[in-house]
C-alpha cells in the first residue's frame, strides 16, 4: 500500500505493525542472515554471564521490524532517511508494536516528504526503540 | 581512557557482495511477507534490478565487513561494555541482489559525557555500489560505560 501525501497531516497516525511474542528461534534465526552472531542471542547462559537475564533481542531485529512501519505505507525506494535510538531491551515473549506519527509535511526539491516520529514499545508500554524517518510520497 | 587520536581515524574500504540467498533469509527472519523480498520476478515487476535489500540491510553489509567492532578493538575497550546506542540510514538508491557495494568507516567524532563514565563513539559509512553511485549512508553511535 502507498499513502498518497495528501493522505496524511501532521498528527496522523500510520498503521502499527505488530510483532510477536517474539521466540528464541525468531531470536536466533536473525543471527545468521544479519551477521550479527553475538551469542548473548542465542545462549542464556553466555547472557546471564554478561549480567543479562537471559537471550534477548538483536537491536538491530527491532530495528527491522520498525522498518515495516515505513514499508506498510509506501515501497521502501521512498525511504529518504530512517534513524532509531537504541532505548531498552526486547526479550523472549515480548510483543512488539511499532507505531509511526506525522510530525511534519515539506517540500524537498521535487518530492513531498513527510517526516514521521517512531516508536518500538513492548507489551507493557516500554519504549524499546525511539526513531524518525523522512519519506517520499506521491 | 585517551581517544583524541581516534577522532578522524579512516579504515580500510571494504567490499560485499549482495546475494540472493541472504536476502531471502533475511526477509524471512524478520517476517517480511511481501513477494518483492523472496521472488525475483516480483521484484523486477516493482521495478528493482533484483531482490531489494530490506532497509536495515545496510547495517548487516558493514557488521559482515567487520566494521562494527574494529574502533572498539583499536581503542582496547572490552566488548561487553558497549552498546549500540543509536542507527541511522540516509538512502540514495536501492541496494539489490547482485550489486557489490564498498564502503569505508570514518570515525567522525568521541565524547564523553557524566565525567568520562559515558564515552560516544560516531562513526559514519558511506556506500556505494559497482556503478559508483551513492546507495546509503550509515551513522551509527556507540556507547561506552567506563569503569
Amino acid at each position: 500500500m502507498t499513502l498518497k501525501f495528501n493522505d496524511l497531516e501532521v498528527g496522523s497516525r500510520i498503521p502499527d505493525v505488530v510483532k510477536g511474542p517474539l521466540t528464541r528461534s525468531q531470536i536466533a534465526l536473525f543471527a545468521v542472515p544479519s551477521g550479527d552472531h553475538n551469542p548473548i542471542h542465542l545462549d542464556d547462559e553466555v547472557a546471564r554471564q554478561g549480567g543479562l537475564p537471559g537471550v534477548i533481542a538483536h537491536g538491530m531485529l527491532n530495528m527491522a521490524y520498525l522498518s515495516q512501519a515505513l514499508i506498510g505505507i509506501a515501497p521502501q525506494r521512498n525511504i529518504r532517511e530512517f534513524s532509531a535510538r537504541f532505548q531498552a531491551m526486547a526479550f523472549p515473549g515480548d510483543v512488539i508494536t511499532c507505531t509511526g506519527e506525522v510530525t511534519a509535511k515539506k517540500r524537498i526539491g521535487e518530492e513531498n516528504i513527510v517526516e514521521l516520529k517512531l516508536a518500538a514499545l513492548n507489551q507493557k508500554g516500554e519504549k524499546i526503540l525511539d526513531g524518525s524517518a523522512q519519506v517520499a510520497l506521491p | 581512557m585517551q581517544y583524541e587520536a581516534f577522532i578522524g581515524k579512516e579504515y580500510a574500504p571494504f567490499t560485499f557482495e549482495v546475494e540472493k540467498g541472504r536476502l531471502r533469509m533475511f526477509a524471512k527472519a524478520t517476517g517480511l511477507a511481501d513477494p518483492i523480498y523472496s521472488d525475483e520476478a516480483a521484484a523486477k515487476a516493482a521495478g528493482y534490478r533484483s531482490l531489494p535489500a530490506p532497509p536495515t540491510f545496510a547495517y548487516t553489509i558493514t557488521m559482515d565487513a567487520g566494521q562494527s567492532f574494529n574502533v572498539l578493538e583499536d581503542m582496547g575497550v572490552s566488548l561487553p561494555k558497549a552498546v549500540h546506542g543509536g542507527q541511522r540510514f540516509v538512502y540514495h538508491a536501492p541496494i539489490c541482489a547482485g550489486d557489490v557495494i564498498t564502503g569505508r568507516q570514518k570515525v567522525t567524532n568521541i565524547y564523553d559525557k557524566k565525567g568520562g563514565a559515558l564515552v560516544f563513539i560516531e562513526t559514519e559509512i558511506p556506500l556505494r555500489n559497482q556503478l559508483g553511485e551513492a546507495v546509503c549512508d550509515l551513522y551509527s553511535t556507540v556507547v561506552v560505560r567506563n569503569g
